[in-house]
């Protein structure tokens, strides 16, 4: 039972054997920056890992290049741009709004919207469904059935 | 009546719209560049052969030329060696090397061997200046004008006919030979 226990811990701690070699920055503040920055940008040759998750030496330069940027005393904004107009926004895990990516934010609230609106015409047509069909047939099956809102 | 096609109307909607992402996703791997119509990168790096030469884009102003990023590493870098080579024989434009995240002596004996294609070969073992052009992969290719701004990207390895769709036909020579 324990050393199920143990191999299930150590899966559990598997995706994080082949770690980064952690950067050390010279403040706290610089390193929290850091820490932020490489989790915001995506490694263009893993696509769906971040600079921080990537293993590839891609992503080390990217994280040198970025730490390069903070010591000379870059902003944020001043980093993403950089990266954004050499890579593009697909390089940002959380692109902006834009003209270009609007679909990309809007489609799942339309979607969203579009379902809730099927959700309640046809829960409207069932309950008026039910109401008729207890109408017509058994009276005592009316309480509870149906509210306030029955018809005939 | 009109309900009973509802639902097939919904289908045939995501039907398309997953038609059209499955077409999409053999292209996640090439990412358009933003740098299409931008001023290319300037840079001063050493060069392959003589770490004393430098590779200026100042000094490359004012001609056309193909910046092509590649590696000893990279396979299929081989496999596009042959056809550079032809590029190069046809005199129409020079070919820039990039050699990227490498090692000089590996470098050297490669081009040794198989043929120089390159008229100057820029060495960026470090690799920060490949990321000013937005490289994430090799064999990448910029064209470049004499004004400096990168008029086209092509990603993966030449072909000849990359060379005579995609590239050749964006250069003076292929606008003057006539598509």
């Amino acid at each position: 039972m324990r050393g199920t226990l143990l191999v299930l811990l150590a899966l559990l701690v598997a995706p994080f054997a082949h770690a980064i070699a952690p950067t050390r920055m010279p403040t706290p503040e610089l390193q929290a920056r850091y820490e932020r920055l490489i989790h915001n940008f995506r490694c263009m040759q893993c696509q769906d890992e971040s600079l921080a998750n990537s293993p590839v030496s891609l992503a080390a330069d990217m994280r040198r290049q970025i730490r390069q940027m903070l010591l000379a005393g870059d902003t944020d904004q001043q980093i993403r741009h950089f990266f954004v107009s050499r890579y593009g926004y697909f390089i940002l895990f959380k692109p902006p709004f834009a003209w270009r990516t609007a679909w990309l934010w809007l489609t799942p609230g339309v979607l969203l919207g579009v379902g809730a609106l099927s959700a309640v015409w046809v829960i409207r047509r069932r309950a008026a469904l039910v109401t008729r069909e207890s109408g017509d047939e058994d009276e005592s099956f009316d309480d509870g059935l149906t509210g306030p809102g029955k018809h005939s | 009546m009109i309900r009973y096609f509802v639902p097939l109307g919904v289908f045939a909607a995501v039907v398309v719209l997953l038609a059209l992402a499955i077409h999409q996703a053999p292209r996640k791997d090439l990412v358009p560049s933003p740098l299409i119509g931008k001023p290319a990168p300037s840079f001063a790096l050493p060069s392959l052969a003589d770490p004393n030469v430098k590779v200026t884009s100042a000094a490359l102003r004012g001609h056309w030329y193909l910046l092509n990023v590649w590696g000893t590493w990279c396979i299929s870098c081989r496999i596009e060696s042959p056809e550079l080579l032809a590029i190069a024989h046809t005199g129409v434009v020079p070919l820039i090397g990039l050699d990227w995240k490498d090692s000089r002596a590996e470098a050297l004996a490669y081009l040794h061997q198989k043929g120089n294609p390159y008229q100057q070969v820029a060495f960026d073992p470090g690799g920060l200046e490949a990321i000013q052009w937005g490289v994430y992969g090799a064999p990448e290719t910029f064209i470049v004008n004499p004004q400096g701004i990168i008029v086209y990207k092509y990603i993966g390895p030449i072909t000849p006919r990359a060379w005579a769709h995609d590239i050749l036909p964006r250069l003076p020579a292929g606008q003057a030979s006539g598509s």
